[in-house]
């Protein structure tokens, strides 16, 4: 489904990812993890179009399209879902404006009708309950007044309601409760299907004990510098990271 | 060469005023015609702001003077149908609908409110009731605003209405300001609205420009309005403002607020009008007042927009709050230049003004200028102003849910108007000015 073929990114004018590889196949999930700056939040923001972002070079393709030569909406169009580290506040803007004008808009991209107001909010109403996301979401404005946890379970939310090929999760569990933890969790587990794929983005081990990777990557310097199954996570935990670092060291040096 | 064409306007209102004084109007009291006197002598002595005048010092006015105006004309044939006015009311809003043509009342097109409790005439018909007599011309500084001095000395006609006290009037009275000529004028209508002690009442206005069949000529609008709100009085006023490019207005409105009352001004401005200069001054004359004032200019094209506003708090325990947002396109210039006054009586006032604006364009203009003047010690008083651009990580994260550039603006815009277009009370009109917006975007 998605091929990241030796991706290099930079912002600001540093090189942040420095030659990633990443094949996701439908059906997939894939866990990225790493220490702190080696560039995950980076991949997350880069496949999904972000302009702060420079591709220098490499390629990604989605199904046989290139991703890299499309917006940002365009990607979301094709398919591409980024659950965001920080989801942005936007007052004045209603949750379920936003919600159906991004249902319309990529309807509208795939050939389809519009869909009838009743029949979307029948949807939202099913979709909430799927993903145990009760908060009122008429007359309030997107993301506004939403604790933390509120917002990312939002996310959760929005990524049912927009049934992505491919969801990219960067660090929803950061600042998340252990119920809030379980429901996110719950909700992504009954999202997950042979038609789509997951790129998990978190710090720690404990997310994957609800949503059980395929593969781990561990992302370091910029580069995918080990992959493994499950177990590589619980390796991790118990290890660190600073292992990986002196593997490496050793590897430039060698 | 320019300051040449605006004298010949000049000395053009000098002759209109002294013609007028030998053909003087038998109808108008010894009382008006000393105020138009006074008026007269104070405009002489002005003449036409230029920009070393401080409150005119971002807008030259001579491209909007140097037109041959007609300054006295007889009415035109009036060309405006039913057809039109239909198409310049507002959907579900339910209101009286009061029609103006170039400044002039037209009776034929107007609805006629039932009962006395509401009486709604032209001026030049309202000038023996007490309430006229009370109050017109009482409140306006004519020594320091050149175009309502001009206004006062000059005018025909206008609008008069009065809300008798303790009426509450459900419907709102909606009043279309319509221009419509082939004749190049200037034109000064003068309107007195009066709102009754413990009344209650909501005036819209929505100024609008019609094709005249045989051609548009250029029409300047020199307006004066003066709103009394007695004590314990509620008023509501939308003024909506659209237009064509072959249009400019004055618009001077003096607000004069008694004891315990309420008054809210919601401004639009939409693109169109070449010049749109917008007076308000609130006086909170009074103990316990409250004045709220919302405005929303869209700018466009090479469009002026300047809103100058005194909110003047001359008794304690009063609240105002002011807010002006505007987006800004094109060429469009925009100048907000908020007073606050807060004089030595009025202790415990709480006192807030907010100008807020976004940039669609890198060749729009915005001059934001707060004034806060203060002489009382025990007084809660804050404002600001900003300009900016887009939030680009909002517009990203619209984008990643798969709306274009072009309908993730719209809506940030929408939202940026939100802290404005929300506190509409009235949904019909929330309604027509979102529908306003969304087409001076386009």
């Amino acid at each position: 489904m998605l091929s990241i073929k030796n991706l290099r990114a930079s912002v600001e004018g540093k090189e942040i990812l420095k030659g990633v590889n990443l094949e996701v196949k439908a059906g997939g999930i894939h866990a990225i993890m790493g220490p702190n700056g080696s560039g995950k939040s980076t991949l997350a923001s880069v496949l999904a179009g972000n302009p702060n972002f420079e591709v220098t070079s490499g390629e990604v393709w989605l199904d046989g399209k290139n991703l890299l030569e499309m917006a940002a909406e365009d990607r979301a169009r094709e398919g591409v879902f980024l659950a965001f580290q920080y989801p942005v506040e936007i007052p004045g803007v209603s949750n379920i404006n936003f919600l159906r004008t991004a249902m319309n808009e990529i309807r509208t991209y795939r050939n389809l009708p519009a869909m009838e107001a009743k029949e979307f909010l029948k949807m939202v109403k099913e979709k909430q309950k799927l993903v145990e996301f009760d908060a009122a979401l008429t007359n309030r404005s997107l993301n506004e007044g939403f604790s933390g946890g509120e917002k990312k379970r939002n996310e959760i939310f929005q990524l049912a309601m927009l049934d992505p090929k491919l969801a990219i999760l960067d660090e929803t569990d950061s600042g998340l409760d252990i119920d809030a933890l379980r429901i996110v969790s719950n909700g992504v587990n009954k999202l997950r299907s042979d038609k789509n794929a997951f790129i998990i983005i978190t710090h720690y081990q404990r997310l994957l004990d609800y949503i059980v990777p395929d593969f781990v990557h561990v992302l370091y310097n910029g580069q995918i510098a080990k992959t493994g199954g499950k177990e590589l996570a619980l390796e991790l935990e118990e290890k660190g990271y600073d292992w990986l670092k002196e593997a490496a060291k050793e590897q430039e040096l060698a | 060469m320019i300051k040449q064409i605006t004298n010949s306007l000049y000395d053009q209102f000098i002759a209109d005023f002294e013609l007028r004084s030998i053909l003087s109007n038998a109808s108008e009291s010894l009382a008006l015609h000393a105020l138009r006197k006074e008026a007269f002598k104070q405009f002489k002595q002005l003449g036409f702001p230029n920009t070393k005048v401080e409150d005119w010092k971002y807008i030259n006015l001579s491209p909007f003077l140097k037109d041959d105006f007609l300054t006295a004309a007889e009415d035109e044939t009036i060309v405006i149908n039913k057809d039109i006015i239909d198409s310049a009311k507002i959907k579900k809003l339910g209101a009286y609908h009061i029609v103006m043509v170039n400044g002039r009342y037209q009776a034929g097109l107007s609805d006629t409110i039932p009962g006395d409790e509401v009486f709604v005439s032209p001026l030049a018909a309202a000038m023996d009731r007490p309430a006229f007599e009370a109050h017109f011309g009482k409140n306006v500084a004519l020594d320091k605003n050149h175009f309502a001095a001009l206004n006062t000395a000059l005018f025909r006609d206008g609008l008069f209405i009065e809300i008798k006290a303790r009426i509450i009037v459900e419907k709102p009275i909606h009043v279309i300001h319509i221009i419509s000529s082939a004749n190049t004028l200037f034109l000064q209508p003068r309107n007195l609205f009066v709102i009754g002690a413990g009344a209650d009442g909501i005036i819209v206005e929505s100024f609008i420009t019609v094709n005249h069949p045989e051609k548009n000529a250029k029409v300047f609008v020199n307006d004066v309005s003066e709103i009394i709100v007695n004590e314990r009085a509620r008023l509501q006023h939308f003024c909506i403002q659209t237009g064509a490019e072959h249009t400019s207005y004055v618009h001077h409105t003096e607000v004069v607020q008694r004891q315990s009352s309420a008054y809210n001004n919601y401004k639009a401005s939409f693109p169109g009008t070449a010049l749109l200069r917008n007076n308000l001054n609130v006086s909170l004359n009074g103990e316990n007042v409250e004045s709220h004032l919302y405005g929303l200019y869209l700018v466009a094209g090479r469009q002026i927009v300047d809103n100058h506003t005194t909110v003047d708090h001359l008794k304690p325990n009063c609240h105002s709050n002011e807010l002006y947002k505007g987006v800004m396109k094109d060429e469009g210039v925009a100048i907000f230049n908020g007073k606050i006054l807060v004089r030595k009586d009025a202790q415990k006032t709480n006192a807030f003004q907010k100008n807020n604006n976004l940039m669609l364009s890198k060749k729009a203009v915005v001059d934001s200028k707060p004034q806060l003047e203060i002489f009382a010690d025990d007084v809660k008083c804050s404002h600001g102003s900003t300009i900016g651009q887009f939030d680009e990580d909002a517009l990203f994260y619209l984008k990643a849910r798969g709306i274009g550039e072009e309908k993730a603006k719209a809506l940030l815009i929408h939202a940026f108007a939100f802290d404005v277009t929300g506190k509409i009370p009235i949904t019909a009109l929330q309604t027509y000015i979102n529908h306003l917006i969304e087409e001076g975007l386009n």
